[in-house]
Formats: C-alpha cells, sequence, structure tokens
C-alpha cells in the first residue's frame, strides 16, 4: 500500500458543549474516491472544514504525505494543494466564467481561457469561457468551481455533497469527470448521503456518526440498507408504501398564473397551472432556483397576486387573489416554509411564543390579550407528538437542531388541521430517521382526505411521497406526470428544461 | 507577512441574562469613569463633579423632587419609542412630537385665557396627544407610501416643529401683555395640572407616566398587538410569513410614540412651565431614545433608566453651578452613556473568542 496523502490522527473540534469531530482518524490514498459518509449533524462539514483550513483543530495532528502540517487558512490548504468546491457556490453572477476564475488564479485572459478550454476537453467540464455566470445552470456553475481549484493543480478535491443540487443526467457527467481525475492521481474527498451514489463511484469509505468513526469500508462490499444502518446506528423504518385513496373535492386550484419578477436574479413565473384534491400529494421537482421561491411566495401569500390579475388561484374554493397569509389560514391552509430560521420560526423567540405566529387562532388570544397557558399547552402537546428533541416549550427556536426545529414547525402547522397543507424543502437538511417521520405523517395526513402539496429538490422523496408530480423549469411547470408510471430519468429531462410538456 | 491574532466576536448559543442585567450597570460605570478622566484633562476636579452628579440630587428634598420632576417626560417618551424601537421602527422625531404636543395643548389657554373648570387641563393633555400623534403620522405616511425612511422624515420633522413653534410665538400667539417676549400668556389655573408633592412642581403627570409604563409593559409583554410588532421586528419574513401586516406595524409604532411624546409636551406647558416658551424643546425628545435603550427596550427597565437619565439631568446642572462644568460636557457624557450600553449589550448575545494558540505562519485570509 502506498503512503496516503492526507492522514488525520485524533483530530477533535469542540463547539461549546458539543464535540462536532472527536478523535477522528482518516487516511486518504492519492487518487482515491474517498466518501465522508454520515447524517446531517455527525460532524461531516466541520471536518472538511479543519483539513481546509477554515477552522483549527482542538487536538489532534493533520499530515500531508507524512509531514505534521498546520493548516491554518485557507489559502495555506491551497498552498498545500488541496481544493475545495462548496455547496454554495462563490462566484459573482454579473461577472464572466474566466473573470470570476482570474478573481483567484494568476494570469492573463487569453492565458485562462485557453487553459479552461484545455482542462474542459480534458475532464469533460465543458463550459464557454466568456458566458456570464448568471446565464448558466447550476451544473455549469459547479464546472466553474471545479475548474478553478484544478487550475491550481490540486493533489486533493473535497466536493462537498455536490450532487444535491444536480439533476439526474449533469451528476453522471460530474461522476465521469471525478473517475477522470482519480486517473490522473488526484484523490477527491466526496461528502455525501446518498447511499447509491457512493456505491457507484467511491473507493473507500469513512463512515461518521456523532463526530465519530464508525467505520471503514470498501462501498461496493455492501448495499444501501447496510451502509445506512452504518450511519444511523440502528435499521432503517420502513415507509408504508402510498396507496391509492379516494380523490376528494379540488382544494388547491392554480390557472395560469404569471408573476414578472423585478429583481434581476429572480425568476419570472409564467402561466403556472396546477391542481390539488383531497387525498392527493402532487410533489412540485426541480432544480432550485427555477422559480420555487416565487412559486412558494405566491401559494403562501406573502407575495399577494393583485386582485384582477389574470388566471385563477383559489383554495376551498374561494378567489384568494388579493388575500394575504392570515386569511388564507382560516380557510383551511397550512404552510411550512423552506427557511426555518427567520420565516418559519423566529429565533430569538421561545417556543412556545413561536407556536402564537401561526397559531394563535386556537384560542391563544383572547379580547387582544395573549392567553399564555394555552399557548404553553398547545407548544407542549406539539413537542410530545413531533418527537422534537428541546428542554422544554420555553427553550428558544434557534437553540433547536436544524432537524427539530423542522419537526416543531411542520407539528405546529400540522395541528391547525388543514385541508390544504403546502410544504417547501420539508425534509432539507433533517436526518434519515425524522425525514421518514415527516414523510409518514405527510402520508397519514393524505390518506385522512388532506390535499398536499410539497415543493422539493430530492427526487427520491418525491417518487416516495407523491401521487402526482409536475416539474419547474425556468418559472414555467410541466404538464402532470403521474408518478406510478414515471421513471426517475423522464423527470431528470424535464428539470433541465429537455422536454416542455409531458404526456 | 505576520498578522495580529486578534479575538473574535462570536455569537452564543443563548442570550446571556446575566450579562442583559449588569449591561446598564457596567456602562453607567464605563462611562463614569471615561468622562471623569476627561473632566481631569479639562482642568474640572472629577470628585467634585461626581458629588455634584450623582450625589447631590439626592441631598435634599428639593432637588430629588427635580429628579421627579424631570424623570415624568423621559419616562412617558421612552416607553412610547421603545414599543417602535422593539419594532423595529425608528421614530428618531419625538422631540418634534412633544413640541407639537405642546402647541396643541395651549391652543384652548391661548384662545380662551379666561376659560375655567375642572374640564381644562384634561382637555388640554388629550389635545397634546392627538397633536403628537399627528405630526408622527406624516412620517407614518410618507413611510408607507413611499417607503421614505423614517428616521430622516421624523428627525427633520423635528426641525420643521421647532419652526412652527417660532413663528408663533414671535405672531400669532405672542402674549399682547408679554413686552415682546416671544411667549404666549401665562396660562390660568385650571389649566395647571394639581401639583403631587406638596411645595415642588412635582405634578400628577408622573402618576400618567407610571401608568403609561404599566400600560405598556401589558402591552409589550401579554397583548398580541405587541406580539405582532416584536415579531416584525425580531424576523420581518417570519411576520409576513405568519401574515403580520408590515405596514400596520409603522403606523402602531410611529402613532404610539407620536402620541406618548405629544402626551409629554402637553405636560409640559400645563405643568412647571405654565406658558407655552422656546425653551420648552430642551432635548427631552433625543434624551428619550437614551433612556429607551438603556432600559433594554423594557418597560419596567425603561423606568429606571428614566430615573437615572433625570439624576444626571439634575446633576449635571449641579456641577455646571457648583463644579464649573461646561454643558457640553453633559451631553458628551450622555452620549458615551449610550454608546457604552451598546457596547455592552453586544455580549448579551456574542462573546469574544481569543485565538487559541500562537501562530506563527499565519497568512492572511483572501
Amino acid at each position: 500500500m502506498s503512503e496516503p496523502l492526507l492522514s488525520l490522527r485524533g483530530v477533535t473540534k469542540i463547539y461549546g458543549q458539543v464535540h462536532a469531530n472527536s478523535g477522528v482518524d482518516l487516511d486518504v490514498e492519492p487518487g482515491a474516491i474517498h466518501a465522508i459518509l454520515g447524517e446531517n449533524g455527525a460532524g461531516k462539514s466541520t471536518l472538511m472544514k479543519l483539513i481546509y483550513g477554515v477552522e483549527t483543530p482542538d487536538e489532534g495532528d493533520i499530515y500531508w504525505r507524512g509531514e505534521r502540517f498546520e493548516v491554518t487558512s485557507p489559502a495555506a490548504a491551497r498552498k498545500l494543494g488541496v481544493g475545495m468546491v462548496f455547496q454554495h457556490f462563490s462566484l459573482f453572477e454579473t461577472l464572466t466564467v474566466v473573470e470570476n476564475v482570474s478573481l483567484l488564479v494568476p494570469g492573463s485572459k487569453r492565458e485562462l481561457i485557453s487553459r479552461i478550454k484545455q482542462l474542459g476537453t480534458k475532464f469533460g467540464l465543458e463550459v464557454d469561457p466568456l458566458a456570464h455566470v448568471h446565464a448558466l445552470s447550476v451544473g455549469e456553475r459547479q464546472r466553474v468551481e471545479i475548474i478553478r481549484c484544478l487550475l491550481a493543480d490540486p493533489k486533493l478535491l473535497i466536493l462537498d455533497e455536490p450532487t444535491s443540487v444536480l439533476p439526474p443526467q449533469s451528476v453522471e457527467l460530474l461522476f465521469d469527470t471525478l473517475r477522470r481525475l482519480a486517473a490522473t492521481g488526484v484523490s477527491i474527498l466526496f461528502i455525501s448521503h446518498k447511499l447509491e451514489e457512493i456505491r457507484s463511484i467511491c473507493t473507500h469509505a469513512t463512515i461518521l456518526r456523532c463526530g465519530k468513526v464508525t467505520g471503514n469500508v470498501t462501498p461496493k462490499d455492501f448495499d444501501a440498507n447496510q451502509l445506512a444502518t452504518m450511519m444511523i446506528g440502528r435499521d432503517m423504518p420502513d415507509l408504508a408504501p402510498a396507496k391509492e385513496v379516494e380523490k376528494g373535492p379540488l382544494l388547491l386550484d392554480v390557472a395560469h398564473v404569471s408573476l414578472p419578477t423585478d429583481d434581476p436574479f429572480g425568476v419570472s413565473l409564467e402561466d403556472v397551472s396546477l391542481e390539488v384534491r383531497g387525498g392527493e400529494i402532487l410533489g412540485i421537482a426541480g432544480v432550485s432556483g427555477n422559480g420555487q421561491s416565487e412559486l412558494a411566495a405566491v401559494i403562501s401569500g406573502e407575495t399577494m397576486l393583485p386582485r384582477a390579475a389574470d388566471g385563477r388561484l383559489s383554495m376551498m374554493g374561494s378567489d384568494v387573489r388579493g388575500i394575504g397569509p392570515a386569511a388564507r389560514r382560516k380557510l383551511g391552509f397550512a404552510f411550512v416554509p423552506e427557511d426555518r430560521l427567520g420565516q418559519g420560526a423566529v429565533p430569538q423567540l421561545s417556543l412556545t411564543k413561536n407556536s402564537i405566529l401561526t397559531a394563535h387562532s386556537k384560542g391563544m388570544v383572547t379580547r387582544g390579550m395573549i392567553h399564555g397557558s394555552r399557548a404553553t399547552e398547545f407548544t407542549r402537546t406539539c413537542i410530545a407528538n413531533n418527537d422534537v428533541r428541546t428542554s422544554g416549550a420555553s427553550a428558544e427556536a434557534g437553540s433547536l437542531s436544524g432537524g427539530n426545529l423542522q419537526k416543531f414547525i411542520i407539528g405546529r402547522e400540522l395541528m391547525l388541521e388543514p385541508k390544504l397543507l403546502f410544504l417547501n424543502q420539508p425534509t432539507w437538511g433533517v436526518d434519515i430517521g425524522a425525514a421518514i417521520a415527516i414523510r409518514k405523517r405527510l402520508i397519514e395526513l393524505r390518506n385522512a382526505g388532506c390535499a398536499i402539496l410539497v415543493i422539493s429538490e430530492e427526487l427520491e422523496e418525491l417518487f416516495e411521497l407523491s401521487d402526482h408530480m409536475q416539474v419547474l423549469h425556468d418559472g414555467r411547470l410541466s404538464g402532470r406526470f403521474k408518478t406510478s408510471e414515471t421513471e426517475p430519468k423522464d423527470i431528470g429531462r424535464a428539470m433541465i428544461g429537455a422536454e416542455e410538456a409531458a404526456q | 507577512m505576520r498578522t495580529f491574532a486578534l479575538p473574535k466576536l462570536v455569537r452564543r448559543e443563548k442570550a446571556s441574562l446575566p450579562i442583559l442585567v449588569a449591561a446598564p450597570f457596567v456602562a453607567l460605570a464605563a462611562a463614569a469613569l471615561s468622562n471623569l478622566v476627561l473632566y481631569a484633562a479639562i482642568g474640572v476636579d472629577p470628585l467634585a463633579v461626581f458629588y455634584a452628579m450623582l450625589i447631590e440630587p439626592f441631598t435634599s428634598y428639593f432637588s430629588f423632587s427635580e429628579v421627579l420632576l424631570k424623570a415624568g417626560p423621559l419616562l412617558l417618551i421612552a416607553q412610547g419609542l421603545a414599543i417602535g424601537f422593539r419594532a423595529k421602527v425608528f421614530n428618531i422625531g419625538a422631540e418634534g412630537q412633544f413640541v407639537l404636543g405642546a402647541i396643541f395643548a395651549s391652543a384652548i389657554p391661548v384662545y380662551y385665557p379666561m376659560a375655567s373648570g375642572a374640564w381644562l387641563w384634561p382637555s388640554m393633555l388629550i389635545l397634546g396627544t392627538l397633536g403628537g400623534l399627528l405630526w408622527a403620522s406624516i412620517t407614518a405616511f410618507w413611510r408607507v407610501r413611499l417607503n421614505a425612511n423614517e428616521i430622516l422624515v421624523s428627525l427633520m420633522l423635528s426641525f420643521v416643529a421647532l419652526q412652527l413653534l417660532n413663528y408663533l410665538l414671535l405672531g400669532p400667539w405672542k402674549d399682547p401683555a408679554g413686552f415682546n417676549f416671544p411667549q404666549s400668556v401665562m396660562f390660568p389655573f385650571d389649566a395647571l395640572l394639581p401639583t403631587l408633592l406638596p411645595g415642588t412642581r412635582v405634578n400628577i403627570s408622573l402618576l400618567i407616566a407610571l401608568a403609561v409604563a404599566i400600560m405598556a409593559w401589558f402591552f409589550t409583554q401579554r397583548s398580541f398587538a405587541g406580539y405582532r410588532l416584536e415579531v416584525g421586528g425580531l424576523a420581518r419574513n417570519a411576520a409576513r410569513y405568519a401574515g403580520f401586516s408590515q405596514n400596520g406595524a409603522i403606523w402602531i409604532s410611529l402613532l404610539i410614540g407620536g402620541a406618548a411624546a405629544g402626551l409629554a409636551g402637553a405636560a409640559e406647558v400645563s405643568g412647571p412651565v405654565g406658558q407655552l416658551q422656546r425653551s420648552i424643546s430642551t432635548g427631552y425628545g433625543y434624551a428619550a431614545i437614551i433612556v429607551a435603550y438603556l432600559g433594554g427596550l423594557h418597560p419596567i427597565g425603561i423606568v429606571f433608566s428614566a430615573f437615572l437619565m433625570a439624576t444626571l439631568y439634575i446633576g449635571g446642572d449641579n456641577a455646571m453651578v457648583s463644579a464649573g462644568l461646561p454643558i457640553a460636557a453633559v451631553n458628551v457624557f450622555q452620549g458615551s452613556l449610550l454608546l457604552a450600553y451598546l457596547i455592552a449589550i453586544t455580549f448579551v448575545r456574542r462573546r469574544l473568542v481569543w485565538p487559541l494558540r500562537a501562530t506563527t505562519e499565519t497568512v492572511a485570509q483572501p
């Protein structure tokens, strides 16, 4: 066995009371595609930040080709030969590709253009160096990020959940690039919690649970279930397959709605139509940034459609153009927003006060005064029924982990007993156990006759949950796909706009 | 290149309650200390200033009653402003709303100088409240209509209010028997607020201010309207998500602040002053901003900070007389108190993290 390129020995990082990493050992071989596998909050991102020098470890040592190194900053890490592609891109949208590259890489523009093209053909990273970044798709932006790292000639490339933003077709292209890179001797650290992906591309996998290494395996030797069990430390709970239930009345009816945006990087909605009936889950697939936030705001009422706007927008049979979120809730509408802290909940306020945010009509306000004991009682019930891990109803919302806060918010909205429930990215950043619990609740609710609309980037989730799917691409919504008769690749095509209409 | 490893401010996982309580005291101590050094530097005996400012106001019945007298308007205005500040609506123009309150209240005795009856001073207070409210509504209207910054509009309207006062006192409202001084007629007896403590100028407006403080407590801590304002101030997107109206929050915040300042202005002309004068504008409206923040924007905290600020007012006057302190020094003290408090309050939600080890190879981050 050759000498490892990078070794970590006993690396520990503590934030306050939380051991984000404790005593982590890791060896990355040259030319390996090495997965770091773990649930949300298992310490994957912290570990990468330690390697890339964004944070410094409290204990333990980092060795580079057998020599001990202190990585004190990202610049020092880059000098060593470490490159990192973050989940959220750091590109300037108003600049061209080559201008973005030249911010970090020295050299004349002409030189850079030819090197970008050269790398493009060598590793399958084709992108026009003179294109403006805002005109590029997410997959192309990711290529720009990777190219920018490759120009510094790295020995180790870190990718933080690179596939979470990509449609299925682009994922294959990315994997092809990564295999070619590994073949030239570059090591790749690949962070993910998507098990099938890891099995298909990675040569090694290190599994983290609660900040500790719980296994070093060759992913191909295990199936996805076994890997998941190692990752979450218990067996995967089963999800009951959704049985067809009888369709109820039409509860959400959107027809030919258009909404131009005045934000230069926003997305205009064009001629959007969808309908959801009682006892049905409709999933909206699509790569984020294709109008999801705009569509969500129109349906929730945060962006109000003018009363005289073209098209139709009605809930429970009433026209809701020109009507705000509070009035829509009175009709039996509930909404779980994408942003938990600052939209779905106020971080500085207690959970009790956060219950009042949307559930005040549940007897919490009498004659303009807040009925504190009723709000507390509501909150305690919500915490108990939804397995929210917290010190109690008086805990600040900001002190809860993302997954627990999401369980609280969804629980609160479900306690409103909605006829129509709308969720935007319901399980984003939620650990697998909690995500499955959430999906189970949604299916129960659907079986009880509720109409549910879900926007999600996770295709697997939509296939598990929804009866029908539509795809949002560039502000336009595709036709309806019946989930049981649809393949992921069909949805994938619509996600990248290759097919405008379905069926 | 070697760079110094500076400590970093890091967000706490939870707000620190001990620091929240200690912050005003630490700020007072820090401001006092730094100002005493300043006084020594300009050749004034710091100990004499310290005695005159913080001890002397409590040494006699009369000077203590003057503290109570000053605390009234500060308390009233600050309670109103704090409700807006919690909702992140920054009404900086309480001074102008105070002046308009004084003008509106004075209208009755100016036009009916012979009026008498128990209805007189209560209706003046009501009219004054209305005056402050109307003045603030101009700011609210333009903020909602054109998104005009309420800080600038309310502040500039304060200067307009002063000119309006000047115009009235130099023109139509000038006392015909007043030897051409820019002041209104002396108010009749029934236009004056009843005295609370015999032998002093303290009147029942202090009780009104304390009652307003209790109402403010119920409003901010118990009412749904107060809750909606608080959510709007802490997280605008959450307020939008819940369907709480942003424009409603602006209107309520500015109207409450304007009404409270107007009431204070009315109580000033019908209380210690007894006529409309140019000197009624002494900066209560600006000092109340400091009072509101020093009290942590909390109704109970503001009761304490209003009395502290009143003590500094009276103490400052004392220091000018007995220790020869220039008037600017009193303003410097007020300003440094607010600054010290804002620094101290930062540490309620944040803490300093010192670099763990001396880094020899620190490379500057891009």
